[in-house]
């Protein structure tokens, strides 16, 4: 089916998620749709199946224009999306994940509707067994149940919204054969990715998304180097930090396993000095966050051993990190940083009651206002933090860090912040790393990687790169390693690598 | 002991859990659907009283039609307060616990307040009715069949309800809105509109618990008449891992350990009393510590793998994964 939108406008709240979008599908064809985290993929694919309601703009299949409000219109109209979080009910067996929502009677005919998914995933290749809970199977799985049903629904436009995260290679190959499959009967499939290789390898043509527009339409193939500029813009800010390292070695992980749900982290080797910035790059959910939890003593190494200042901590509890002097800041500051319905005040004595039962109000309010001054945050003591400006928080969640420090995990130290406030955040940070305190941060701002890193490690899907000086770095080069050519080596890092082996 | 008596302790106690059987049903299906209706406490009181003043004020009208009418007007009371809770946690998106709980309180006083006119004073109640042919089953039809009608619908009711949740589309709908009502919504399904739907019907039910009360199995009406009968609901519910058949065998159990412990009274009368009636309760607890602890897991291994699935199967349960939260679209 032939898909046309145009110009989409979607805004969440100061953030314009879709601005002036037109995307054009052909029937039976592949379309990419490429870009950063970010950069409005996500919002205008559920805009087209009704997910999302747009605020501006119109849609029209076959030529024709139709009005999407909810999924229901969308489904009816034969538009069908793939979620990238499966959306199905865990407790249910396939074939009751399969069934919900079908059209017909009241009652189930189980028979006939085992009969007819039998049918479809034979014709797709799918081993499915429909007893068992989806909850127990993995993504890929989950997702092959979910696009049998879409497909029994008769869906003539396939949305997938970055399929690829979390599967198999081997699921990974039926996914595409059977993406293939249905654009030659006829039918359009929209895949949304952030990944060049699998767009590469399956689109037909592809549309580039930044920050909420379209910057590019090409066929497939197209060169990579034109692509990444598409995705990443023209340049990036050159490094702009003096070093700060030190002698000695603040952290050291050896042979780290960390599992999660999704993800599965394998560090060998890796030593940060003191007063180093180390900058993690790379998509939202490719196993940053998971290194900086580790590394607060948050999450626990199957294997292996961790040093900070050359203590061991491997499986020691939370509090021994921070009487070792971790800091972690993380992104969701009222969710985990802040607490909610506290004042700035009750959070500085909720910092400093360590002795006896009763709270120094007076002490706490002189220190209170001594942060409030300090660092500069718009606020009294006794304002509650959610009423604080993001900006603020930032700086309140800064002031409750405690001094010194020897190793400090940021997640996204300046999002949400104005320029101002991102170059004093910086400032700060950067006179504890001249005092002899390693950051690790997250961001998923390249300039910022760029700006204030020493050395850059590059997160995909789970892997990540060998740490690279930011000074070394291009945006093709970025660009390629996020997007899951992590081994990409320039002719520099090429020797390098061959070198590696032999000093071990 | 004999066997006739042990069949008429039965029978007593599974009639007598009759109005559990509505009260649980009721909400089991609204929980279900992802809302928590903690007022069961209040709507169980406010319509056994509402439900015996209406039947006693059109006493005169003879007694099917009274009856229907005070059925009727307790099942509109649930409904009602179902709606406050509705309204609450659907459309204002407010704490479902505390207007159930504040609910629960306005209940039970409104209904010393309002109920006082009635207070100890005869009414119409369900007449007996035994099923023909089906009463002369050996066993069977003295435990099952020679109570009254509102027995036979509550079983009726059982088995409806289990056919709903795993035979029908709908059914199968409501279980999905319970656990994922973001893919509900994907699936076409108005999540609001269907949890409205069910909050409603699952609160009728329970308003029906309250006149099964004070019209058929405690009949009249007095202050604080049921007291206690909807908390118990509501710890069932969860005791039967909101499958309606568990729910239902569970408030079986409770009547018949119930009886048990009036028998044991009189029985073994150096046991003190409290400690005879406080034992049912006493029961559920450990149940419930029991099956969501890891012991009961390291006791089924050791069974053969068939076996100890097949009872994990039975006893597991979790809750619906979305219950008590609030569902916003877009």
């Amino acid at each position: 089916m032939r898909v046309e939108l145009h110009n989409i406008c979607k805004r969440f709240g100061s953030v314009q998620a879709n601005d002036d979008v037109s995307l054009i599908v052909e029937a039976g064809s592949i379309h990419g749709l490429l870009g950063e985290n970010g950069a409005g993929k996500s919002t205008l694919v559920k805009i087209l199946s009704g997910f999302m309601t747009r605020e501006q703009g119109s849609l029209q299949l076959e030529g024709h224009e139709v009005n999407i409000k909810t999924p229901a219109d969308a489904m009816q109209r034969g538009i069908g999306m793939l979620h990238q979080d499966p959306l199905d009910f865990p407790p249910l067996s396939v074939l009751d994940n399969f069934m919900v929502g079908q059209p017909g009677g009241l009652f189930t005919h189980r028979r006939e509707v085992i009969r007819k998914f039998r049918q479809l995933a034979v014709q797709f290749n799918f081993a499915l067994d429909i007893r068992q809970p989806v909850g127990d199977l993995t993504v890929g799985e989950r997702q092959q149940v979910e696009i049998l049903r879409l497909l029994s629904l008769g869906v003539k436009t396939l949305i997938l919204d970055e399929p690829t995260t979390g599967i198999s290679a081997s699921q990974k190959d039926a996914l595409f054969a059977a993406a293939r499959l249905l654009a030659s009967q006829g039918k359009s499939v929209i895949f949304v990715s952030h990944k060049l290789e699998d767009v590469d390898e399956l689109c037909d043509r592809v549309t580039v998304m930044r920050q909420g527009r379209v910057v590019g339409n090409l066929p497939i193939p197209a060169p990579d180097a034109q692509l990444i500029e598409l995705i990443f813009g023209e340049e990036l800010a050159p490094p702009a930090k003096n070093s700060t390292c030190q002698e000695g070695v603040a952290l050291a992980l050896e042979n780290i396993t960390i599992r999660s749900d999704r993800l599965n982290i394998q560090v060998n080797h890796l030593t940060v000095q003191q007063g180093e910035v180390i900058g993690l790059a790379g998509l939202e959910g490719s196993g940053q966050q998971l290194l900086l939890q580790l590394c607060a003593g948050l999450l626990q190494s199957s294997t292996g051993c961790l040093q900070i200042k050359g203590i061991d901590l491997t499986r020691q509890p939370y509090q021994t990190y921070l009487n070792t002097g971790v800091g972690y800041s993380p992104a969701d500051r009222l969710r985990e940083g802040l607490v909610n319905g506290l004042s700035i005040h009750e959070h500085v004595a909720l910092k400093t009651s360590s002795q006896g039962w009763f709270v120094d109000w007076k002490g706490t309010l002189k220190q209170a206002q001594t942060a409030i001054s300090l660092f500069n945050i718009r606020g009294k003591p006794d304002t509650k933090v959610e009423r604080l400006s993001g900006g603020n928080q930032q700086r309140t969640q800064l002031a409750l860090l405690p001094v010194p420090l020897n190793l400090l995990l940021m997640e996204h130290p300046t999002r949400g912040l104005d320029i101002g406030s991102t170059l004093w955040v910086w400032q700060q940070l950067l006179a504890r790393c001249e005092g002899g305190t390693t950051i690790l941060f997250t961001s998923s701002d390249l300039d910022e990687i760029m700006q204030y890193s020493d050395r850059v490690i590059v997160f995909s899907g789970g892997e990540l790169s060998e740490p690279i000086d930011a000074k070394k770095l291009t945006v093709e080069r970025l660009g390629q390693m996020i997007g899951g050519k992590l081994h990409y080596d320039s002719p520099v890092m090429a020797k390098r690598s061959t070198k590696h082996p032999a000093k071990r | 002991m004999d066997t006739s008596q042990i069949i008429s302790i039965l029978s007593v106690a599974i009639a007598t859990s009759t109005p559990l059987v509505f009260a649980t049903l009721g909400e089991t299906i609204t929980e279900r659907a992802g809302v928590i209706n903690l007022s069961a406490e209040g709507t169980i009181l406010l319509s056994a009283m509402v439900g015996f003043a209406v039947a006693k004020t059109t006493e005169g009208l003879g007694t099917v039609p009274s009856l229907l009418l005070g059925f009727g007007a307790a099942a509109l009371t649930g409904a009602a307060i179902a709606l406050i809770v509705a309204f609450g946690a659907l459309t204002l998106m407010q704490s479902q616990v505390s207007i159930g709980f504040v609910l629960t309180l306005l209940g039970a006083d409104l209904s010393s307040f309002l109920g006082n006119p009635f207070v100890r004073i005869p009414g119409p109640t369900v007449p007996s009715f035994k099923v023909p042919v089906l009463q002369d089953i050996p066993v069977f039809g003295p435990l099952l069949f020679q109570s009254d009608l509102l027995v036979y619908i509550s079983f009726l009711l059982i088995l409806l309800t289990w056919l709903f949740f795993y035979c029908t589309r709908p059914g199968l709908m409501l279980r999905a809105i319970g656990e994922q009502p973001a893919a509900a919504f994907v699936r076409g399904t108005n999540v609001v509109f269907m949890r409205y739907f069910y909050t409603l019907l699952g609160g009728a039910l329970v308003g029906i618990a309250g006149a099964a009360f004070s019209l058929d199995f405690k009949a009249g009406w007095s202050h604080r008449h049921t007291a206690g009968y909807g908390w118990i609901a509501l710890a069932i519910v969860i005791f039967g891992g909101w499958n309606p058949l568990r729910v239902a065998l569970s408030c079986y159990l409770f009547g018949i350990l119930q009886s048990l412990a009036s028998v044991a009274q009189s029985t073994i009368p150096n046991v003190p009393t409290q400690v005879i009636t406080v034992a049912p309760f006493v029961m559920m607890i450990l149940f419930l510590v029991l099956t969501s602890s890891e012991w009961l897991e390291k006791l089924l291994k050791l069974l053969p793998p068939r076996i100890g699935w097949a009872i994990a199967q039975s006893i597991h349960s979790k809750p619906p994964a979305a219950l008590g939260r609030v569902f916003q679209q877009d």
